[in-house]
């Protein structure tokens, strides 16, 4: 297994107790791996992260979906206007410098890391 | 549903979405709170209700990124692919150590990232440290 597999792998499994655990997607912890680690772009990082993230979610929301946990009308109420988010998000994050998109997620870290604790 | 509750979850979504395209994460921080507090979900359906909608985050997300030239799809697969494996790897770090241990070590973690990208956020503009879209 080359080293960089390895990275990935530790990046995912990582990610995946992390998502596991405290019921998230992982983002938080696979986008500064891949930028710290993989040495990244701040924009490539973002970008690949969402991909990862669906294999991630996809999962849990299947296997959650088998014990009908899922409403999927609700997930469309608060999904769609996501979709409109998410569109205006990554057309501003191609506006603004990547310093700027390091220190968003800087925020964020502490924020996740804030609310872990308390 | 009030008219409160509605504006509050579309508003939730939008928010989320803005993040997961600023930064990449895929809103579930917010999505579970807002399925909560404005669709009336109890916390556990609101994590599996939550996951489906980062789906939707993360696909739109992943395509518009890989219009704009910023997504590796292969290490993003492989990513994916592998994370199942961290599931079980969590639950068992779940059965040897308390709950608290695992959330202070987390969140000590994402100190540290925070601080090792703050450092990236104020690297001179032409740094090659971004080299790759800087």
């Amino acid at each position: 297994m080359s080293s960089r597999l390895a990275r990935l792998a530790v990046i995912a499994t990582t990610a995946g107790a992390f998502s596991g655990l405290f019921g998230v997607g992982g983002g938080t912890i696979i986008v500064p791996l891949l930028i710290l680690w993989l040495d990244y772009g701040e924009r490539e990082a973002t970008g690949t992260a969402l991909a990862a993230i669906v294999g991630i979610a996809a999962l849990g929301a299947v296997a959650h979906g088998a014990y009908g946990n899922v409403h999927v009308g609700k997930a469309l109420l608060i999904g769609v206007p996501a979709v409109g988010g998410v569109l205006a998000g990554t057309a501003l994050q191609q506006r603004i410098p990547e310093r700027a998109v390091a220190a968003v997620c800087a925020v964020v870290l502490v924020i996740s890391a804030v609310a872990l604790v308390i | 549903m009030e008219v409160w509750d509605l504006a509050g979850v579309l508003a939730m979504g939008v928010a989320a979405g803005l993040a997961g395209g600023l930064i990449g994460v895929g809103g579930g921080v917010l999505f579970v709170p807002g399925l909560v507090l404005f669709a009336g979900l109890g916390q556990l359906d609101a994590q599996a209700t939550s996951l489906l909608a980062v789906v939707l985050v993360g696909v739109v997300g992943a395509w518009r990124q890989a219009g704009y030239g910023n997504l590796r799809l292969r290490d993003g697969i492989v990513i994916g692919l592998l994370s199942p494996l961290g599931v079980l790897v969590g639950t068992v770090a779940a059965n040897l150590v308390t709950e608290q241990l695992l959330r202070l070590s987390f969140a000590a973690v994402q100190l540290v990232f925070a601080y090792k990208v703050a450092k990236r956020a104020l690297r001179p503009a032409d740094s090659p440290s971004g080299r790759r879209n800087g």
